[in-house]
């Protein structure tokens, strides 16, 4: 009774946003090949960079992008950072890794989970590798894979970051 | 190259936001869930609501609050034929500044008619609460056309 008289001192005021997405035909392209375990970029004709996601154009040349290029989910950390916040609604439990990953093959990065490493011995240039989803759950989407873990392969010096071929890193 | 599907998804991006009132809506929004509305009185004497921290014309901070009516005028009005999902109504309703008894600026609000035509700039209109109120603007449930004495 005492606290129905307390004086309101805060409200919830959240706001929701409904959208209705349509991925486009580049992503469409990109995800359809996610869906069978492939990951795949588009080359631009001028600079011949790959783009992993694609999204049908290069930010530089400004030119459409229709070639499609088969990658490997063997990937180089571009960069990460470690999360210690939970998120709202996220299954996730910190502390874990979000990087900036290169796979090879491709010239840019796409965000994705690294596991199976130790958090404080992440570090750039280092190799990894997709752990796929069982293929019976793979959709449209990127979390087919679970995550990426550390191989047993000597890192990437840092000016070669983003410069794989898709028959991967020597060292 | 193989011909993309076209993928579709529903999305929801929430922001969960929790805002603090302070003392003056803080007290506005304690006083709407004792079914009361209360205003403040700036500088030059108007009564403001729903109340304001800092004074429009000297910005000085404000603190004297007034009780005003639960009944006022329409100053205008726009009639809603097609409620959205996030309205106060499933049916037509109008958006209204309604000026109350005792204030100096209209405050708004909806406001429940059967039809555009038995609203009027100027028309009389009261408020209708809540079955339970929280503290919250919407314990006014909404406001309708006051009977005639």
């Amino acid at each position: 009774m005492s606290e129905e008289r307390e004086m309101i001192t805060g409200i919830e005021a959240p706001i929701y946003l409904q959208y209705k997405f349509t991925a486009g035909s580049a992503p469409a392209r990109f995800l359809s090949q996610v869906k069978k375990g492939v990951l795949t970029g588009q080359r631009c004709p001028g600079c011949q960079n790959v783009y992993c996601p694609p999204r049908g154009s290069c930010a530089a040349c400004g030119l459409p992008t229709e070639e499609e290029v088969v990658l490997s989910d063997k990937a180089t950390v571009q960069s990460f950072t470690i999360v210690a916040i939970p998120i709202p609604n996220n299954p996730i439990q910190p502390p874990y890794i979000i990087a900036n990953l290169v796979p090879d093959g491709s010239n840019i990065s796409f965000i994705h989970l690294m596991s199976e490493c130790v958090n404080e011995e992440v570090h750039i240039g280092q190799r990894v590798q997709a752990l796929w989803k069982p293929e019976e759950e793979w959709d449209y989407a990127m979390d087919n894979i679970r995550y990426f873990k550390p191989i047993d392969e000597p890192d990437v010096p840092v000016d070669r970051i983003g410069t794989m071929p898709v028959t991967g890193w020597e060292g | 190259m193989s011909q993309p599907e076209v993928l579709t998804q529903a999305f929801e991006l929430g922001f969960t936001y929790t805002r603090s009132t302070g003392p003056v809506v803080g007290r506005f929004l304690t006083e709407l869930r004792d079914r009361r509305i209360f205003g403040i009185k700036g500088s030059d004497g108007r009564v403001i609501v729903p109340p304001m921290e800092y004074d429009p014309v000297t910005a000085e901070e404000l603190s004297e609050f007034v009780e005003v009516g639960q009944q006022g005028e329409i100053v205008s009005f726009a009639w809603v034929k097609e409620p959205r999902a996030a309205h106060p109504f499933d049916r037509p309703f109008a958006w209204a500044m309604i000026k109350l008894d005792g204030a100096d600026v209209a405050m708004i609000h909806c406001v429940a008619a059967q039809s555009e035509g038995e609203l009027a700039t100027g028309a009389r209109v009261q408020a209708v609460w809540a079955d339970e109120t929280r503290g919250f603007i919407t314990d006014i449930r909404c406001f309708e056309l006051a009977q005639e004495n």
